[in-house]
């Protein structure tokens, strides 16, 4: 461990001031740090997309991202997503079209689709493949989840 | 009965807490005083080890201990779904690319992790056996001279087993055969790729032992780590976690032996999670290569089948011998050969050890027989189409000699699957199309128990001991049980694979928990269904046949009064459960050489059109089409997403993945990027399954299992469409884009 740095990070709309360890990534910052178990990871080299956040409203694989460098940031987790127990359309459009099997990297998914939503609020078959193409599922085969983001737009 | 749940899209179990992301795994379980273990793996194929220097790791900080083989107390434990054969640790010698040689246990992931770099191994390198070639040939080194074959006379030494089917009299019809078609096709090893790691969590307890894993099978798991280290079952408690992509790579012990083993030494709570890519050095398909001969009439009848099939397993036994022994039992497929000729071979390498994967060893030979198929309508000038329907059984006609026939209409479903992919209709150039029928059977002669238990309140619990891997078991078994016991679904709670409470169950594999587990499920139902009538004519003073069950009330005569309200008048303030028990087991036959007959038939018939770009080699999909004879589908949302799941997982074994050895027995392609499954990108749109319910099936409601069905036939359907487009006949998978590219270069 190279010692710490102190951030201030907004995580789902709370602000932290934090003392982290250089080298932690962000997703094992949100599990350890914060207990926000619902950012999960895999491949943990930014390859599979199963741990993707948004930082300022961009997508991000958050197991190659440093949390000591996000001093100022502010990042939307899975568990930021729902509001007053309402589930945010990408969620509810998940559901709907049962785009989860065994849902492992649907946390991932979905906010990949967030970040994408964001940039791109009516997005085309092809603009949501490219956007999501960083995220592996091997359960689904995909077209539910394109389906559900696309559904998603238009709530 | 009222129909309320079930042929019915109720929504997926748990869908809301996989979406808000407050469904939990096994990496997220946390123990107090636990500790974390990491292993170091051997970077040779095979090798001798010479020295393990772990000095400097047990220096590091936070480390708690550093165990190799020379630690562990003689002879050390082994353990393997088949037979113990595979050490916890390797002892003297390392026989594949990742095999586990020293485990670091420290206070925290970070120090483990730290810990495991310090490690220093040397080797002696031997030559390592990676393919079926290699381990043949006559000179070829033997992979694994401690167990079976190596020690039986007669054959080569890296043959672990063989088996044989077969009836009728080949030699003869090959005699009186007028066409003969034979060729050789091979199948790479593929890894399951769950995104959710293998891990598990280990814990001392009184005088046993707890296991959370993700795994498919916990009464397996129970076995196995009880006759590894002499400890009785019922000291072991297995707690399956819902499981975060299984596909059968989580079917059977890899990491929790030495887990356990650590926990127990210990005596404390030790979590194993492995990386991604170690993922891929702990289980993988088994490949193969299979000579298939098919002798016709001139009429197009099959008179006799001639197949030879090898499969190469790892250096250890693990559940390969299993596999290779069932498949080989239906080689010839969805086709009632007079005559049949089934040769199988399981053979050693140095390679990852080689499990169940979806299909259980099916994929491979289905890929051989019916690509051969279609080249033999082609020598014959038979269309492809007609050959099939001809030799398929009709309903309630034998396929396999003293098994259970033909138990749907499969004329139908072919039939049906041609109309749909538009099989006769005009084509452009390069446009191509294949069909290809997939067979399979479940586990025979299994076991699958259930509880049932209604609650004072009216509430039930349903304990199996299926697992969840995102199939639908959970939704599937809810609806079952809502629909027997006639009340409203969310009073049904489902407890699911934990070896401590949930009676016996096989497995969750093969298709069968639908159809296995669902039976159960029905028949511990009804025995709650008539203890609430006889409790009912007991307490009103009626007959038996007087009471009737309706929509969770007892109704008498023109009375109805709820379970809940029954139940409080019948047991009183001081409540009471009334307990359901139902068993499914299979048929035993001892004329069948698999120990049972086959419970259902899971067939399917997979359409394929499309364009191969001539300049690229690139591959476009018009069109997929699944045809499956489903008996009745509990879930229609989930059966579909099921099928659709499969065939991209099948493309992907088609045209991009196989796992790669070097010289030195590496494994070269085991992380995300290099495997190359398919992505959002490559999926093609057009994906449709169709579900043909007439009922016939032996499980709840008329069912069949599905779930397998679409990764069987694809890669055929796709070689037999590729064939149709362009002239070039691919035996060997994948087919990828280069190979493609070059071949119609050649053509050119």
């Amino acid at each position: 461990m190279d010692g710490k740095k102190e951030i201030t990070i907004t995580v789902n709309s709370k602000d932290y001031t934090a003392e982290v360890e250089q080298d932690k990534p962000l997703a094992a910052f949100l599990r350890d740090d914060l207990g926000l178990l619902g950012t999960r990871t895999a491949c943990e080299v930014g390859e599979c997309g199963v741990c993707t956040v948004l930082i300022n409203g961009k997508a991000y694989n958050s197991c190659i991202v440093l949390a000591a460098e996000l001093d100022g940031c502010n990042i939307t987790t899975i568990e930021g997503l729902a509001k007053d127990g309402k589930l945010d359309p990408v969620q509810q459009a998940f559901v709907e079209l049962d785009a989860v099997q065994c849902g492992y990297c649907t946390p991932g998914m979905i906010m990949a689709a967030k970040g994408l939503l964001n940039e791109n609020p009516n997005p085309t078959d092809d603009e949501i493949k490219h956007a999501l193409a960083g995220n592996f599922c091997r359960c689904t085969g995909y077209n539910n989840i394109i389906k559900a983001v696309k559904k998603a737009a238009k709530m | 009965m009222k129909n309320e749940y079930v042929g019915k899209s109720v929504r997926r179990e748990r869908i809301l807490n996989k979406v808000t992301g407050v469904q939990r795994y096994v990496c997220d379980r946390k123990l107090s005083g636990m500790l974390y273990a990491k292993l170091y793996r051997s970077e040779y194929g095979c090798a001798d080890i010479i020295d393990i220097d772990v000095k400097e790791a047990l220096k590091s900080y936070g480390v708690v201990d550093v165990i190799t083989a020379d630690d562990i107390e003689k002879p050390i434990p082994r353990f393997g779904s088949v037979v113990n054969d595979q050490p916890i640790l390797a002892e003297n010698n390392v026989k594949y690319y990742g095999e586990p040689i020293a485990a670091v246990v420290a206070a925290s992931d970070y120090s483990a992790k730290q810990a495991i770099k310090k490690i220093k191994v040397s080797y002696k390198e031997n030559k390592a056996v990676t393919t079926i070639d290699a381990a043949l040939a006559p000179d070829a080194p033997v992979v694994n001279s401690d167990y079976l074959a190596a020690k039986r006379e007669g054959l080569n030494k890296n043959v672990y087993d063989e088996y044989d089917y077969g009836w009728g009299d080949v030699d003869s019809a090959r005699k009186n055969a007028d066409f003969t078609v034979k060729n050789k096709y091979s199948f790479p090893m593929v890894y399951h790729f769950s995104l959710e790691n293998y891990g598990c969590v280990a814990a001392p307890e009184d005088d046993g032992l707890v296991i959370w894993t993700p795994i498919q099978h916990p009464f397996i798991m129970r076995r196995v780590i009880a006759d590894s280290f002499g400890i009785p079952q019922s000291k072991i408690k297995v707690v399956a976690e819902e499981i975060g992509g299984g596909f059968g790579g989580k079917g059977y012990p890899k990491l929790e032996p030495i887990a356990a083993y650590l926990a127990l030494r210990l005596k404390r709570p030790v979590k194993l999670d492995l990386s991604f890519n170690e993922g891929f050095c702990s289980a993988r398909r088994l490949a193969n290569s299979t000579t298939v001969e098919t002798g016709f009439d001139k009429e197009g009848k099959i008179v006799f089948q001639n197949i030879r099939a090898d499969y190469l397993i790892g250096a250890y036994a693990a559940e390969g011998p299993r596999i290779a022994a069932k498949a080989g039992y239906t080689a010839c497929g969805a086709y009632n050969a007079e005559n049949s000729r089934i040769k199988v071979r399981v053979i050693n390498s140095n390679t990852s050890p080689s499990t169940a994967f979806r299909g259980f060893g099916m994929p491979q030979l289905v890929w051989a027989v019916e690509r051969n198929l279609d080249e033999a309508s082609r020598i014959m000038n038979f269309d492809r189409l007609e050959l099939r329907r001809k030799n398929i059984p009709d309903k309630g006609k034998e396929l396999i000699p003293n098994d259970n026939p033909a138990d749907g209409d499969w004329k139908y479903a072919l039939d049906k699957a041609a109309e749909k992919i538009g099989f006769n209709s005009p084509k452009a150039p390069f446009q191509g199309k294949g069909i290809a029928i997939g067979i399979k059977n479940p586990i025979p002669a299994s076991m699958s128990m259930s509880i049932v238990r209604l609650l004072s309140d009216g509430s039930v619990i349903v304990n199996v001991g299926t697992t969840e891997m995102g199939q639908g078991a959970r939704t599937a078994m809810k609806q079952i049980a809502a629909e027997i016991l006639n009340i409203p679904i969310d009073m049904v709670s489902i407890r699911m694979g934990d070896t401590s409470t949930a009676p016996f169950d096989q497995s969750t594999a093969g298709s069968r928990s639908t159809l296995s587990m669902g039976n159960a499920v029905v028949d511990a139902c009804n025995d709650i269904n008539n203890q609430l009538r006889r409790y009912a004519a007991e307490f009103y003073n009626l007959g038996n046949d007087t009471v009737r069950l309706e929509d969770g009330y007892i109704v008498l005569h023109n009375d109805r009064i709820s379970y809940k309200d029954f139940l409080k008048e019948y047991f009183g303030l001081n409540q009471a459960d009334i307990i359901g028990k139902g068993q499914f087991r299979g048929k035993k036959s001892r004329k069948v050489k698999l120990g049972g007959t086959s419970d259902f038939w899971e067939f399917i018939v997979t359409a394929v059109d499309l364009t191969v770009d001539k300049k690229t080699g690139a591959i476009k999909f018009n069109k997929i089409v699944n045809v499956t004879d489903a008996g009745k589908i509990i879930n229609p949302l989930q059966a579909e997403g099921q099928e659709l799941g499969g065939t991209v997982m099948a493309l992907g074994h088609t045209l991009t993945e196989q796992m790669l050895y070097d010289e030195h027995g590496r494994l070269l392609n085991a992380d995300p990027l290099n495997y190359c499954i398919f992505t959002c990108n490559d999926v093609p749109k057009d994906i449709e399954s169709y579900f043909i319910e007439n009922k016939d099936g032996a499980g709840p409601f008329g069912s069949k299992g599905i779930g397998e069905g679409s990764v069987l036939a694809l890669s055929a359907a796709v070689g037999n469409a590729i064939e149709d487009a362009t002239g070039i006949s691919f035996k060997e998978l994948p087919i990828t884009k280069e190979k493609l590219f070059f071949k119609l270069k050649e053509v050119d």
